[in-house]
């Protein structure tokens, strides 16, 4: 609840003066404490504290009323890096090492939970903008809250080999990889992003927890995972405008010859202020666009350099909402959406293969190394898989047809990609699937959806019916089966000199 | 100890007078599972009496307002276990049924740390990871495979064991001819999906009716707080410690709960749980059921080789072809029961071994009236923590430790203790501004070493919960305005519950499936013709889930409907 500050520069220096009693060294003090070391009335400092708590920077202590030092608040004694610290006062959101600046430029107030963090769904009131910023200039999404491991040791790319169903013989320092992982069954764990950083060291990006899993699918090996999840802030720069941004604030980075799926290390910002990161030409949106890897610690020079930069660019922090608009768009599927984990699937046909989530193309049974799944997969692979994932389009006169059928024009645009599942028909029959996200996409001016469905429904042009609301009923539209991405621009991928190989 | 009893609607006192004291069915005991079998038998069209020998129905299941304005669960506490068709087919919502979901645990550890567990996986895995990252994991796939080991007791639930028992037979003899139990299609479906189960799934199964829950939970996490957190529910009115084998089956048993279909959701009943007992003896006595206090039964009445009815203590007869007892075992196959009247000799080996059955007690109840909300040190404001489970169990040695005091015949001196705080669910348990705090506590044996229970031990069990308390929770000590102490004694004097076990016996395989309450009862039926037990010492018995007794109930219609199978006796009559 935040409360209403001391007027006057005389308030912000005695708030000033006590946020600098908060240390590492010296983490927590009491009110009355306080008080008298800055001899400052017991009600005034309680409000002081009151507007320093409410903005994030101080903390209260777990075990008593005492009022306690947050890691990589600026202003209060040197911030180690933010451990999971974060739980000792089990009632407190979490929060990205950006959560300051998206916070103050959240003008809707709508948050999203994501994996425990509180995240912007939509800085504006409607996502519209947001949508439109990542693909005619450039949008700036906080992407923290995803898992990250480090993988060390002479094993690393061992293990990897192991875990994953790409070929990690195959990986070079400077390059990502997007992989899947499998358990024993064949059936898809997770997908994410594996960067080699060197030649023994490796950051993997995941969406939910797997730290348990790599540790014990690597035992025995000369390798550690560790969970950096909490020491790494992530920024995703995404859109047309994209690497001008980052030309812009990034140094040590030829941006020019970078290529898809290139990782380069650089600098943000000047001087002894200036922010290390890691950026990766990759991203969630099937755009140009980059994600910059950041120690926390220096999440909010980031920032800051790249909301200046990106003024002239047309650049706006997006929410969750808009990504998700373009990552459809994108044909890119997401975990607990468009396929359920294996490790939370709570019955058998929840569980899919990655061919069957869409991901075939990253299983490399040619490989040497022996990975999780692979017995499974090789019969999958012999019999075929039993359901795909496929990109759906309902077209323009079709909504036309079902909304005059109440006297409307189509009422289809700005709403945001749903989530929510619907079944799949055969043209006037039985279910053969189900859609799981789906949106109009005022760029390509379609409806446009996930599905998995049956594998002999699967072949691009097959005609199949999904459901749409039209007023407060539904009705089936005809949908065709085409290829994914839905939107595939070349900027994506392009490169300046000669073109690179893509991954 | 003045009990004052809460009133329910239309129950009344002494013996009916009604037809001459002639009923189709008896129903001894009034606690929520005698009151279920009443409720499916007057639904059915049974003219039907429950005899309950206390001033007041409930038996474990009761609240009371032992101090003005402050309204206490005397016993249990909270419900998970309540059957979902027990709440549909007797419409128990229209009766009064109102479960407020208590969704986070809390456990306070030394030092002002704590492990707290959400409703929100999301934040669970943040607070666990605190503690080992691989646990908070491992929590996720733990519950996943206990949900699906639920969902497997869930329908073994559905059925009597020696119709299951018949079924697998069958099954695996793939010829019915020796066996005699007509199986329906459901109980046919249960027994495919056991023969079904995979190996993996068969190996939770057996590891959990054999291991202990320190073991079996060992299989999964690596921190003590978290294992000592979820061993919880594998001690709970067990006189086991998370260490003995057999204890990850208790744990079992909890995780059976659901509300709503969400499992091992816990709900607290509003007016506690003696508002449980109200709602179904309203919808038992919606159907024409007829509830009498102050009735105790003597003996069950037998004529040639079957039921007639029962006397009560005071010699009043009264006649009925069916009875049904929710005692437990001492008291219904043995006390109510004369061996001569079992047909076939029967008679002595129920009676004997109805006296061996285990169910000492070993758990207490301590409930507060306290001035004030308790600040833990671990989060002292008020907040979504308080209105969910807290529970005091740091470690598995502390567990340990307290279950050994136990075994040497004294009361845990630093106590398990799981608390709820019903008045932050409840307002109207408490007035405005002040509160009640129920705390399960254990270990407390039925029987010290020291003699029997007497005030003064009483007092010091009292007095060893609220140091424990005030250890996690300082200047508790001083918010505390009233204060209730209840033991296993107590237990079986005011709940009727011999040795006071809250299950009416032990949950251990000894005792459980075709082996509860006895070889020969363990389809409700016993060998006397016509007469039943339903209580919690039958199939799944234990908690407040009405399961036993509903199923009991069905087969009693069941066997009315078909005469010729009715019990061992055979040519049992519709009476
Ligand atoms: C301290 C404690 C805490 C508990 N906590 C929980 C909890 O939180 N959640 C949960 O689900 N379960 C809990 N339980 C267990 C649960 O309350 C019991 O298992 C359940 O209420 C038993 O119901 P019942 O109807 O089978 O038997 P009872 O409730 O024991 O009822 C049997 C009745 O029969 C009567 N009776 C006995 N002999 C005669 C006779 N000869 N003539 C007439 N009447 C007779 C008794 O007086 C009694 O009223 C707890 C139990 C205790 C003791």
């Amino acid at each position: 609840m935040p409360r209403r500050a001391p007027q006057g520069t005389q308030a912000v220096q005695r708030a000033l003066g006590l946020l600098r009693s908060f240390t590492p060294e010296a983490p927590e003090h009491r009110l009355s404490e306080l008080a008298a070391a800055h001899g400052l009335h017991p009600s005034t400092t309680h409000r002081l504290l009151g507007v320093l708590e409410a903005e994030g920077l101080i903390g209260r202590s777990p075990d008593s009323q005492a009022y306690r030092w947050v890691p990589g608040a600026p202003g209060a004694g040197d911030a180690e890096p933010s451990s999971r610290q974060n739980g000792l006062r089990p009632l407190e959101p979490l929060r990205t090492p950006f959560h300051r600046r998206t916070s103050a430029r959240c003008e809707s107030g709508a948050w999203r939970d994501w994996s425990g963090y509180t995240c912007v769904e939509t800085y504006e009131p409607t996502p519209e903008r947001e949508y439109w910023a990542i693909r005619n200039a450039a949008g700036l999404i906080d992407v923290s809250p995803l898992f990250k491991y480090e993988f060390s040791g002479a094993d690393a790319e061992r293990l990897l080999g192991r875990l994953m169903t790409r070929d990690f013989s195959k990986s070079r320092t400077g390059r990502v990889m997007y992989t899947s992982w499998c358990n024993e069954e064949g059936h898809l764990l997770q997908d994410g992003n594996v960067q080699r950083l060197a030649r023994e060291r490796f950051l993997v990006s995941a969406a939910e927890p797997c730290l348990r899993w790599f540790e014990d699918c690597g035992w025995g090996m000369d390798v550690e995972v560790r969970d950096v999840s909490e020491e790494i802030g992530v920024l995703a720069l995404q859109g047309p405008r994209a690497r001008a941004v980052a030309e812009a604030t990034t140094t040590g980075i030829d941006f020019g010859a970078m290529r898809y799926f290139d990782l380069a290390a650089g600098a943000v910002g000047s001087g002894a202020g200036a922010a290390p990161v890691t950026v990766t030409r990759t991203g969630y949106t099937g755009d140009l666009g980059y994600e910059f890897w950041v120690a926390v610690e220096h999440a909010e020079v980031l920032w800051d350099a790249l909301v200046e930069a990106g003024q002239d660019h047309g650049l706006l922090p997006a929410g969750l909402l808009a990504l998700d608009m373009v990552r459809v768009e994108a044909g890119l599927v997401l975990i607990d959406v468009d396929y359920v984990s294996a490790s939370h699937a709570e019955i058998e046909v929840l569980k899919v293969t990655p061919a069957e989530a869409g991901l075939g193309f990253t299983v490399k049974l040619d490989k040497q190394a022996d990975f999780v799944g692979r017995r499974a997969l090789e019969l999958e692979h012999e019999r075929g898989p039993a359901w795909a994932m496929v990109g759906l389009e309902v077209d323009w006169f079709e909504l036309e047809r079902l909304w005059s059928e109440i006297d409307l024009r189509p009422q289809v645009v700005g709403q945001p990609a749903s989530r929510e599942p619907t079944p799949v028909f055969a043209p006037g029959g039985w279910q053969v699937g189900q859609c799981t996200s789906r949106f109009f996409s005022p760029l390509l001016k379609k409806y446009v959806g996930l599905a998995t469905v049956h594998a002999d429904a699967a072949a691009p042009g097959t005609e199949l019916d999904v459901e749409v609301a039209v007023g407060y009923g539904r009705r089936r539209a005809r949908a065709r089966v085409v290829r994914r991405p839905f939107f595939n621009p070349p900027r994506k991928t392009a490169v300046d000199a000669t073109p690179g190989v893509d991954e | 100890m003045t009990v004052e009893p809460m009133a329910v609607d239309g129950v009344v006192s002494g013996t009916p007078s009604r037809g001459g004291g002639r009923f189709d069915a008896i129903v001894v005991g009034a606690g929520h599972n005698g009151l279920v079998a009443a409720a499916y038998l007057a639904r059915a069209g049974l003219d039907v009496v429950v005899l309950e020998s206390s001033p007041e129905i409930g038996g474990a299941t009761r609240s009371q307002e032992a101090f003005p304005g402050f309204r206490f669960s005397v016993f249990s506490y909270l419900v998970s276990l309540l059957r979902p068709e027990v709440i549909h087919e007797l419409d128990l919502v229209r009766h009064g049924l109102l479960l407020v979901p208590t969704a986070s645990t809390l456990n306070p550890l030394p030092g002002g740390d704590c492990l707290f567990r959400e409703a929100d996986p999301q934040r669970t895995y943040r607070h666990i990871a605190r503690h080992s990252r691989r646990d908070a994991e491992a929590l996720f796939e733990y519950k996943l495979e206990m949900r699906r080991m639920g969902h497997l007791m869930y329908r073994l639930q559905r059925a009597a064991p020696d119709e299951l028992a018949a079924a697998i037979g069958d099954r695996v003899a793939e010829s019915a001819e020796h066996l005699d139990v007509e199986v329906s299609a459901e109980v046919a479906d249960i027994a495919r999906y056991f023969l079904d189960l995979s190996p993996v799934r068969l190996r939770s199964f057996v590891q959990m009716l054999t291991m202990s829950s320190a073991d079996f939970l060992g299989q999964w996490f690596e921190s003590d707080v978290l294992k000592a957190a979820l061993s919880s529910s594998s001690i709970i009115g067990s006189m086991l410690s998370p260490r003995t084998p057999g204890s990850a089956y208790v744990l079992l048993h909890h995780y059976m709960g659901e509300i709503d279909g969400a499992y091992r959701e816990w709900g607290f009943q509003k007016g506690g749980t003696g508002a449980v007992a109200a709602t179904i003896a309203r919808a038992a006595r919606s159907h024409g059921a007829e509830i009498r206090t102050h009735s105790p039964v003597a003996r069950v009445l037998a004529r040639d080789g079957r039921t007639a009815g029962v006397v009560l203590a005071n010699g009043d007869e009264l006649r009925a072809g069916v009875v049904m007892s929710s005692a437990a075992p001492q008291i219904s196959l043995g006390r109510l029961l004369d061996p001569e009247d079992v047909p076939g000799g029967a008679g002595a080996g129920l009676v004997e071994r109805a006296a061996r059955w285990q169910s000492g007690g070993c758990a207490g109840k301590v409930n507060l009236a306290i001035s004030g909300l308790p600040r833990f040190e671990c989060m002292p404001e008020p907040g979504p923590h308080l209105s969910g489970g807290i529970t005091i169990a740091p470690g598995l040695d502390y567990v340990d430790r307290a279950y050994d005091d136990a075994k040497y015949g004294g009361f845990s001196e630093r106590p398990f203790i799981d608390m709820i705080i019903p008045s932050v669910l409840d307002p109207d348990m408490a007035p405005p501004g002040k509160h009640v705090l129920s705390c399960f506590v254990q270990y407390a044996p039925y029987e010290l070493a020291a003699g029997s229970w007497n005030e003064g031990q009483r007092e010091a069990f009292g007095d060893a919960v609220v140091r424990t308390l005030a250890e996690y929770a300082p200047g508790i000590e001083d918010q505390i305005l009233h204060r209730q102490v209840l033991v296993p004694p107590d237990i079986e004097a005011i709940a009727g519950i011999p040795g006071g076990n809250i299950f009416h016996g032990e949950l251990r395989l000894s005792q459980l499936f075709l082996l509860r309450p006895d070889p020969a009862a363990a389809s409700f039926r016993t060998p006397l013709p016509g007469y039943y037990v339903c209580g919690s010492s039958t199939q799944f018995g234990g908690g407040i889930s009405g399961g036993p007794a509903r199923l009991a109930a069905l087969r009693v219609l069941d066997d009315l409907r078909r005469p010729e199978t009715a019990g061992d006796g055979g040519g049992a009559e519709t009476p």
